[in-house]
C-alpha cells in the first residue's frame, strides 16, 4: 500500500509539476497570471477524449495535435486579448490584476462552451489501463506512460531554456523586462512565446491526465488553483522548483487520500498553501524580492 | 449638496425601499430580494476592494458559510443567535484567511480567495459525510419572503452607514493610502496588515450575514448550492461594472445585471455562463472605470472643454 501510494503519489506529483510549469512561464515571464489555465487543460482533455473515442486517435498521436494547437490558441489569446492589457497598464501590479481578471472571464467562457458540448457528467475512456508491477507497487501503464512523458516534456523545456538563444531570452525577460530590450530582445514577442509555451505546457498535461483520471467541465477551477500554489511554493519563475514543489503536493495529497480520507486532499493542499505562506512566502527556492 | 440634504433623501429613499413588500407581487419581491442581496454583498465586496484594490474571488466563501451556518441551527435557537453565530464563524475564517495572506502582495491574497469557497465546500461535504451523515439539509423557519426583504435592506443600510464612517476615518484613509503605493503607506507609519485585515474581516463579515438572511428563501441547501461559484463572479462583474472607487458605485452595475442575469437565465440557460463570461470581459476591456468612473470622466472632460 505504502509502495503504491508513493508511486500514484509520483505520477500526480508530475503532472502538478508539468502544468505549474506551464503557469510559472506565463505569470514569470509574460506577467500574465492566468486563472483560465486549468479550463485549457480540460479542453485538452476533452480533445484528446473525443479523438480517442470518435476517431481511435492514439493519445499519445493527440498529443502532436492537441499541443500545437493548444500553443496556437495561447499565442493569438496573448497577441489578441492580452496585449490591451499589457499597453494600458501603468505598472506591473495594475497589469496582474487586469489579467487575473481578464483570465477569470475567460474562465467561465471556456468553462461554459465546454458544458455546452459535454454537459456536467465525468468523462474517462480506457487506454492501457492493464497493471504493470514496479518495485512492489502496481501501476496502470497509462500512469507509468504518463509520467515518462511528463518527464520528457520537462527535461526538453528545461534544456530549452538554458542551453537555447531563444530560452536565454525568455529568462532574461523574466528575470528583468526593463533591461532586456537593451541587449535586443524584442519583450513582446517573448512574452508571448512565453505564454504560448505555457498554454501548450498544460494542454500536455491535459491530454496526460485524461489518460488515467475522470475529468467533467467543471474541475479546471481545481487544477488552476493548484499549480498557482505549486508555482508560489517552488517560487515563481523556478522550473526546478516546480518540480519538487509538485512532487511534494501530489505526494502529500495521495498519502492523505490512502491513509486518512480521500474527502481532505484540497484540506492538505490548502494547509501546505499556508505553512508556506507563513514560513517561507519566497517559496522553496526563491529569493526575496517582494 | 449639503450633507443634511443627501441623509433626508437617503432616509426617504430607504422608506420608500421598505414598502416594497407592502405592495409586490410573488415575483416582483423575489426580484426586489435579488436585487437587495447582490447590493449588499457587491457593495461589501467594494468596502475592501474598492480602496485596497485587493480583488478577493471569495465571496461565496462568506455567503456560503452564513448560508450553510443558518440551516444548520435552523430548528435549534431563536433568529438573533442563529445570525450571531453566522457572524462569529464568518469573522473567524475572514482574521485566519486575511492573517495569513494579507501580510503579503496581493496577489497571494487573490490566489487563496479563488480557492477558498472549494476548500470550504469540500470540507463541508467531508464533514456532513463522515460525521452527520446527511448532505443537504431543510430549511424550516417561520420567516416570509417580506421578512428576508426587510433584514437585507437593513443590513444594506449598514453596509453603507459603515462605508460612509470608515471613509471619515484614520482607517480609509489608510486603506487609500495603501490602494494608491502600499510601499509609501508603510513609510508613513501605516501598519498595514492591521488596516487590510481589519476592513476585510468587516467585509466579510457582511457577506456572512447576507448569506445567513437569504438562507430560508431556498427550502433545501446542499454545499453545492450554498458555494456556487458564480455567485463570486456576479458580485465582482457588479461592483466593476459600476465602479469601485466609490461606495455607490455597485449600485450601477447591480440593476442592470441583475436584470440583465434575470433574462438570460429565463431564455438562455444552457448558454449562461458564456454570456455572462463575454459581459464580464467586455466590462474589463472597455469601461475598466466601472460606469461611474466613465461618467465621471466625461463630465470632467465638459467641464475642460467649456
Amino acid at each position: 500500500m505504502f509502495a503504491a501510494a508513493v508511486t500514484s503519489g509520483l505520477v500526480l506529483g508530475g503532472m502538478y509539476a508539468l502544468i505549474a510549469m506551464g503557469l510559472t512561464l506565463q505569470y514569470g515571464v509574460a506577467r500574465i497570471m492566468n486563472l483560465a489555465h486549468g479550463e485549457l487543460m480540460i479542453a485538452a482533455a476533452f480533445a484528446a477524449f473525443w479523438l480517442f473515442t470518435s476517431a481511435a486517435v492514439n493519445p499519445l498521436v493527440g498529443l502532436l495535435l492537441v499541443v500545437p494547437a493548444a500553443f496556437a490558441i495561447s499565442w493569438a489569446i496573448y497577441r489578441l486579448l492580452l496585449i490591451p492589457l499589457v499597453a494600458r497598464a501603468p505598472n506591473r501590479d495594475a497589469l496582474e490584476v487586469d489579467s487575473i481578471l481578464a483570465t477569470f472571464g475567460m474562465l467561465f467562457v471556456i468553462q461554459g462552451v465546454m458544458l455546452v458540448m459535454f454537459g456536467g457528467a465525468y468523462y474517462s475512456y480506457s487506454f492501457l489501463a492493464f497493471p504493470v508491477t514496479i518495485a512492489g507497487a502496481t501501476v496502470a501503464a497509462n500512469r507509468l506512460l504518463a509520467l515518462a512523458f511528463a518527464a520528457v516534456i520537462g527535461v526538453a523545456l528545461y534544456l530549452y531554456l538554458t542551453r537555447t538563444r531563444l530560452g536565454t531570452a525568455v529568462r532574461a525577460v523574466a528575470v528583468d523586462p526593463q533591461s532586456a530590450p537593451l541587449v535586443a530582445i524584442d519583450v513582446r514577442a517573448t512574452a508571448a512565446l512565453a505564454f504560448a509555451f505555457g498554454g501548450a505546457l498544460v494542454a500536455a498535461g491535459g491530454v496526460l491526465v485524461s489518460m488515467f483520471l475522470t475529468f467533467n467541465a467543471n474541475i479546471g477551477v481545481v487544477f488552476t488553483m493548484k499549480a498557482l500554489i505549486v508555482v508560489i511554493m517552488g517560487g515563481v519563475g523556478n522550473l526546478l522548483g516546480c518540480l519538487v514543489a509538485g512532487l511534494i503536493l501530489g505526494l502529500a495529497e495521495t498519502f492523505v487520500a490512502t491513509f486518512v480520507d480521500p474527502g481532505l486532499t484540497l484540506a492538505t493542499t490548502y494547509a501546505i498553501f499556508l505553512i508556506i505562506l507563513l514560513v517561507r512566502p519566497q517559496g522553496l527556492f526563491g529569493t526575496a524580492s517582494r | 449638496m449639503k450633507p443634511a440634504f443627501l441623509l433626508a433623501a437617503a432616509t426617504v429613499a430607504v422608506a420608500v425601499l421598505a414598502t416594497v413588500p407592502l405592495y409586490a407581487n410573488g415575483y416582483q419581491l423575489s426580484l426586489a430580494i435579488t436585487l437587495m442581496n447582490y447590493t449588499v454583498l457587491a457593495t461589501a465586496w467594494t468596502l475592501f476592494s474598492g480602496p485596497t484594490r485587493y480583488v478577493s474571488l471569495a465571496t461565496v466563501a462568506f455567503f456560503g458559510i452564513g448560508a450553510y451556518t443558518a440551516a444548520v441551527l435552523a430548528e435549534r435557537m431563536a433568529w438573533p443567535w442563529i445570525l450571531l453565530i453566522a457572524l462569529a464563524v464568518g469573522l473567524a475564517v475572514a482574521l485566519i484567511v486575511g492573517l495569513s495572506t494579507l501580510r503579503l502582495s496581493g496577489v497571494y491574497f487573490v490566489i487563496f480567495t479563488f480557492g477558498l469557497a472549494e476548500l470550504i465546500r469540500q470540507i463541508v461535504t467531508w464533514y456532513e459525510v463522515n460525521v452527520t451523515r446527511t448532505l443537504g439539509r431543510y430549511i424550516f423557519v417561520g420567516i416570509d419572503p417580506a421578512d428576508i426583504y426587510w433584514q437585507l435592506l437593513g443590513l444594506a443600510v449598514l453596509v453603507f452607514a459603515a462605508g460612509i464612517v470608515i471613509r471619515r476615518s484614520r482607517l480609509g484613509l489608510a486603506l487609500r493610502v495603501i490602494g494608491d503605493d502600499e510601499t509609501v503607506a508603510r513609510h508613513v507609519g501605516i501598519n498595514t496588515t492591521i488596516a487590510k485585515v481589519a476592513l476585510f474581516a468587516l467585509s466579510a463579515a457582511f457577506m456572512t450575514l447576507c448569506g445567513a438572511v437569504m438562507a430560508p428563501r431556498w427550502t433545501y441547501i446542499d454545499p453545492a448550492i450554498a458555494f456556487s461559484p458564480v455567485v463570486s463572479f456576479q458580485v465582482l462583474i457588479m461592483a466593476l461594472l459600476g465602479g469601485v472607487h466609490r461606495l455607490y458605485g455597485p449600485l450601477f452595475g447591480v440593476v442592470p445585471l441583475v436584470l440583465l442575469f434575470e433574462f438570460l437565465l429565463a431564455r438562455f440557460p444552457n448558454h449562461f455562463s458564456i454570456l455572462v463570461g463575454l459581459a464580464f470581459m467586455l466590462i474589463v476591456y472597455a469601461i475598466p472605470q466601472g460606469i461611474v468612473g466613465f461618467v465621471e470622466r466625461m463630465v470632467r472632460r465638459k467641464g475642460e472643454a467649456a
